[in-house]
């Protein structure tokens, strides 16, 4: 790779950090979602109320954080992914594609950017939850997290970045939040346990990348899972390298009207 | 229209090589499409280097699309490109480093300051640290905008985004810079100065520069050469004096209260004088020079007794060229209004 491709991953990088921060009200708002979801869920189903197929004694909260991490990063990467629409939208896209860098190197930038931003929120969630009554990680648990915290975040960047690439506008958005999104979230056993679904839903909710993400997360933070963590992982990678792929093929190959 | 698109169609592949060393653009039979709707159809067309090149036309007449193709934004569907000897398809990272881009519509981010949009620029171009500082002040300098660098971008009025977009177009050292209606939808004074930048820009920098542009003025006081686009082809190409030539001779529009019969016969015998017509009490003639030639108008008219109320003078514009071959004047296509109404609000929206 070449030295003006390290600067523009780096460039792009730093934009996105700038933005990120200067604008308050997307760090918080991106952030209470997840954070109500974990405070009034886990309080709300705290203590005694344990769900069928949570292991005895594992507080509520605690089967809860994780899967709100996996929740906070999938939005989070699919907005980052997303985030060339509002650039096609406001044209700095045309400033970024006109200049003579390699577009993979504009892929990883935006992807730096997105793992950055996303893994910031997913450890405040997760700290959070700390807060909130979820037992400590040990610090290789939370090493091995953050592992799963990049594949999930890196999934979903290059999701969101293969949708971008191919809308012209922001209109199929809301469609893409409702129909493709909460539908994840909510088949990806980040609330309650796979084995509360029906048949089909479940099969479903195998097909899902995240699913794999919440219990690899599971695993590395509270020490419990339904599969083993090398499913979790090998599954997630594929996924990854699938959607980076997607992604940046599509992206490679968009026209700036 | 004529032996200039003639001319211009038929200067075929194999004479004119498409390396041609002197050439800064060479364009042969450059053809997109959407879907049924063909924006720009075969254009054929060689840019100097060093030459200060207009596309003159309405909107929709292709402008923009020419530009996007040759700066990589889009594919062509048919037809070449050659911009500073790189193909346009198969070696875009080499023409995206061989120009400069200042688009129609902005494409600044909003959220960062004036020098932040310009490091991110130079980063993008691989330069380094002390490069881009020492690059950020002369540009900032030259289009006046170093007490505003701090500011973020939607701070910025209209016309100092488009300042700024100049300064970022340029700040890389660009062989050739492409600028798409540099002065949409911008006050008079600003335009002027803008037109100064690009003036300095391509004299003593020796820039190649594209501009488009829908303002006769715009053209025939900046560029070296103009062409006509009309419904995506070329229909005129030249120096914008030739092309008003081709109009021919200026009028002089007389209006006479007594005696014009005496003076237009006086008038006849004279050689220069190549029409006369008469009309209501005005008489128009045709002439050359048409300055330089009231005053011995005016001592016939003396010489006659006739009694003349009012001298008017017409010379030939881009607009009549413009009207001549697209058989509409350019302001009548209406989609104009509109699109400075549409600009306004994504600069302030």
């Amino acid at each position: 790779m070449m030295k003006q491709d390290l600067y523009a991953i780096y460039s792009i990088w730093l934009r996105e950090m700038l933005r990120f921060f200067r604008l308050k009200s997307r760090l918080f708002g991106s952030i209470a979602s997840p954070f109500f979801f974990l405070a009034f869920l886990g309080v709300g189903f705290g203590n005694g109320a344990s769900l069928p197929g949570i292991p005895k004694g594992l507080a509520y909260v605690s089967f809860l954080t994780p899967g709100i991490i996996g929740m906070t990063l999938l939005f989070s990467a699919t907005f980052a992914g997303l985030s060339v629409l509002w650039d096609r939208e406001f044209g700095f896209l045309k400033e970024i594609m006109v200049a003579p860098v390699s577009r993979i190197a504009i892929v990883l930038g935006r992807t730096a950017g997105g793992l950055t931003t996303g893994i910031l929120q997913a450890v405040i969630i997760l700290i959070s939850g700390i807060l909130l009554g979820m037992a400590m990680p040990s610090i290789q648990g939370f090493l091995t997290s953050l592992l799963f915290m990049i594949l999930i975040a890196a999934t979903f960047i290059g999701l969101g970045l293969a949708f971008a690439s191919k809308m012209e506008d922001m209109s199929g958005f809301s469609l893409i939040m409702n129909f493709l999104i909460f539908p994840l979230f909510f088949l990806s056993g980040a609330l309650f346990p796979l084995d509360r679904f029906p048949g089909v839903v479940k099969d479903l909710a195998y097909l899902n990348p995240l699913t794999y993400g919440v219990d690899g997360l599971r695993y590395s933070l509270i020490g419990t899972s339904a599969f083993s963590p090398a499913l979790d992982l090998a599954v997630l990678a594929i996924y990854c390298s699938a959607t980076l792929f997607l992604g940046a093929y599509l992206f490679e190959n968009t026209e700036v009207k | 229209m004529t032996e200039i698109t003639g001319a211009v169609e038929q200067g075929n592949d194999a004479e004119l090589a498409l390396d041609g060393s002197d050439a800064a653009i060479s364009i042969r039979g450059l053809t997109k499409r959407f879907g049924n709707i063909t924006a720009v159809n075969q254009i054929s067309l060689d840019i100097k280097k060093g030459e200060l090149f207009g596309l003159l036309g309405a909107n929709g007449a292709g402008k923009s699309t020419i530009i996007k193709m040759l700066t990589t934004m889009l594919t062509p569907t048919e037809g070449e490109a050659r911009v500073w000897g790189h193909d346009v398809v198969k070696e875009r990272n080499l023409v995206r480093s061989s120009i400069g881009v200042v688009f129609q519509d902005p494409a600044v981010d909003g959220m960062l300051t004036g020098r932040e949009n310009l490091d991110f620029h130079g980063r993008m171009y691989g330069m380094d640290g002390e490069l881009r500082k020492k690059r950020i002040e002369e540009v900032l300098e030259l289009v006046d905008l170093v007490e505003k660098a701090d500011e973020k971008l939607e701070e910025y009025s209209g016309g100092m985004q488009r300042r700024l977009e100049i300064a970022r177009g340029l700040m890389h050292y660009p062989h050739v810079l492409f600028l798409d209606e540099p002065t949409l939808g911008l006050d008079a004074q600003t335009r002027r100065y803008i037109w100064q930048y690009i003036r300095n820009m391509n004299e003593e920098k020796g820039v190649t520069i594209i501009l488009t542009t829908h303002y006769m003025e715009e053209a025939d006081s900046l560029c070296d050469r103009v062409a006509i686009i009309d419904n995506g082809k070329i229909v005129a190409l030249d120096t914008p004096e030739n092309l008003k030539d081709v109009i021919g001779s200026d009028t002089i529009s007389l209006v006479v209260q007594s005696g014009a019969e005496a003076l237009m016969q006086s008038l006849r015998p004279i050689s220069w004088i190549k029409s006369i017509i008469a009309n209501n009490g005005t008489i128009e003639l045709m002439v050359d020079h048409a300055q330089s030639r009231i005053p011995e108008v005016m001592q016939q008219a003396n010489r006659c007794c006739a009694k003349i109320t009012s001298v008017g003078l017409h010379e030939p514009t881009l607009e009549d060229v413009f009207l001549k071959y697209t058989g509409r004047k350019i302001r009548e296509t209406g989609s104009h209004a509109n699109s400075m109404v549409a600009r306004m609000h994504m600069r302030h929206g």
